[in-house]
């Protein structure tokens, strides 16, 4: 047991061996190691930022279909409103014609009511003018009395 | 030669025989080839799993060897980032390689004492020593390797003068100057001395103990393990190897907890050393 050549091929195959791992191991595997770290930091941060993505989206969702469903209250309203309109207005033109139908048949009704009554009255007077005629046993001139059976007619 | 393949003959030589390294050359220029072989097989597996992993290191979803290279780095950094506050490209890499490093070369010692040696005996290699951590050429190479990146650092952030200045002026100021040196001195000096040693002493006492152990199948009548089998039948020779199983578990149960401590204190001690050195006074 003695100190000897053994403890310089020692040291040689030491230093070698530091070097080898300094240069070909250490850094290799550090990088690995270190970029694993960067990756999960780097899938952490997008899990985060997907979490807070989707809640906002999801907010987001929620004010559109409010928004939507107001408008489609809206809709329906207008929609009802419209309808009663729609049947208001029909019903009011429904009676505005019926309210016109019966005036013009009213119409209608006394035109035919005074065109009998004249000549009824003309009847009358040419009746009476026969009677008359029959009475006083001699002809009225028709010419001549006209203005006086006229005015008879008129009085009927 | 022809001998050592029969076996020790006894205790003594059963010990001696596992405590010699199979070397080259003498004195100064004496290798030790079993432990520099196991350092360096150990350091390339080390090194070629680690990079195989890096290789194919995706930053997706890793598979369970980069998952485990990951572990390994990522425990090795919090140390350093805890101990160490500068910023340097070379201490955590040279942490991680000193804590797997030594935990494998640690590991060898988990490795049944006879196994390999029986295995380079019956290759013809006469001596090997299996756990290059219980040589102290191989804890001194790394803990001076440490010791010089101390001074290195020292010297780097403090400048030449700054670092004179710390080795002559604290703690006593000008006036101690040769006192305030030695006190130093022997501070810097017992860094790379007790981490070798320390880690020198734990391996070193643990084979010993997995090799006193292993004793037993000696005591059995069996010089090798063949002769072992062959004297199973024997009462006595039962006995001793269920003991011999029984110890030699327990004690690489708790053996588990040292090789991974010793790796661990010897990575984290490098680290403060480093640290201080980076460190102003």
């Amino acid at each position: 047991m003695s100190i000897n050549v053994t403890l310089f091929v020692q040291m040689l195959v030491f230093a070698l061996l530091v070097w080898f791992t300094m240069t070909y191991i250490w850094p290799v595997i550090r990088q690995a190691m270190d970029e694993r770290e960067q990756q999960i930091a780097d899938g952490l941060a997008a899990a985060d930022k997907g979490r807070s993505d989707l809640e906002s989206a999801e907010a987001e969702a929620q004010t559109i279909i409010a928004a939507a469903r107001d408008q489609a209250r809206d809709i329906l309203n207008k929609a009802s409103s419209r309808a009663t309109g729609i049947v208001d207005e029909a019903r009011s033109q429904g009676e505005d014609e019926k309210r016109k139908r019966l005036e013009s048949a009213q119409q209608e009704i006394d035109v035919e009511v005074n065109r009998a009554r004249d000549e009824l009255r003309h009847q009358v007077a040419t009746i009476a003018v026969a009677g008359a005629e029959k009475v006083l046993a001699r002809e009225i001139d028709a010419e001549a009395h006209r203005e006086l059976l006229d005015r008879l007619a008129a009085e009927l | 030669m022809e001998d050592t393949h029969e076996g020790p003959a006894n205790a003594t030589e059963y010990i001696v025989h596992h405590l010699t390294n199979l070397h080259l050359g003498e004195g100064f220029w004496n290798l030790h080839l079993d432990s520099i072989f196991y350092a360096v097989t150990l350091g390339i597996l080390f090194a070629g799993s680690f990079w195989f992993a890096a290789r194919r290191a995706t930053a997706g979803v890793p598979g369970r060897w980069q998952n485990f290279v990951e572990l390994m780095v990522e425990f090795v950094d919090t140390q350093v980032k805890d101990s160490f506050h500068g910023s340097s490209k070379l201490i955590a890499p040279l942490a991680l390689t000193i804590f797997c490093w030594i935990f494998l070369m640690n590991f060898m010692d988990l490795v049944p004492v006879d196994l390999l040696p029986e295995i380079g005996v019956a290759m013809g290699i006469e001596y090997m020593k299996v756990v290059p951590t219980t040589d102290l050429n191989i804890t001194f190479g790394m803990s001076i390797s440490v010791f010089l990146l101390m001074i290195f650092y020292s010297i780097k952030i403090k400048g030449v003068g700054g670092f004179a200045k710390e080795l002559f002026f604290h703690p006593f100021g000008k006036w101690m100057l040769p006192f305030n040196f030695l006190l130093k001195l022997v501070e810097e000096i017992a860094k790379p001395v007790s981490l070798a040693l320390r880690l020198f002493g734990n391996l070193y006492a643990g084979e010993l103990i997995f090799i006193l152990i292993a004793l037993f199948t000696l005591s059995a009548g069996g010089h090798t393990l063949t002769e072992t089998l062959l004297n199973v039948a024997s009462p006595d020779t039962i006995a001793y190897l269920i003991i011999q199983v029984i110890l030699g578990l327990i004690w690489a149960l708790f053996h588990i907890l040292i090789i991974t401590l010793q790796a661990f204190i010897f990575m984290m001690l490098t680290i403060v050393y480093l640290s201080m050195a980076h460190e102003e006074h």
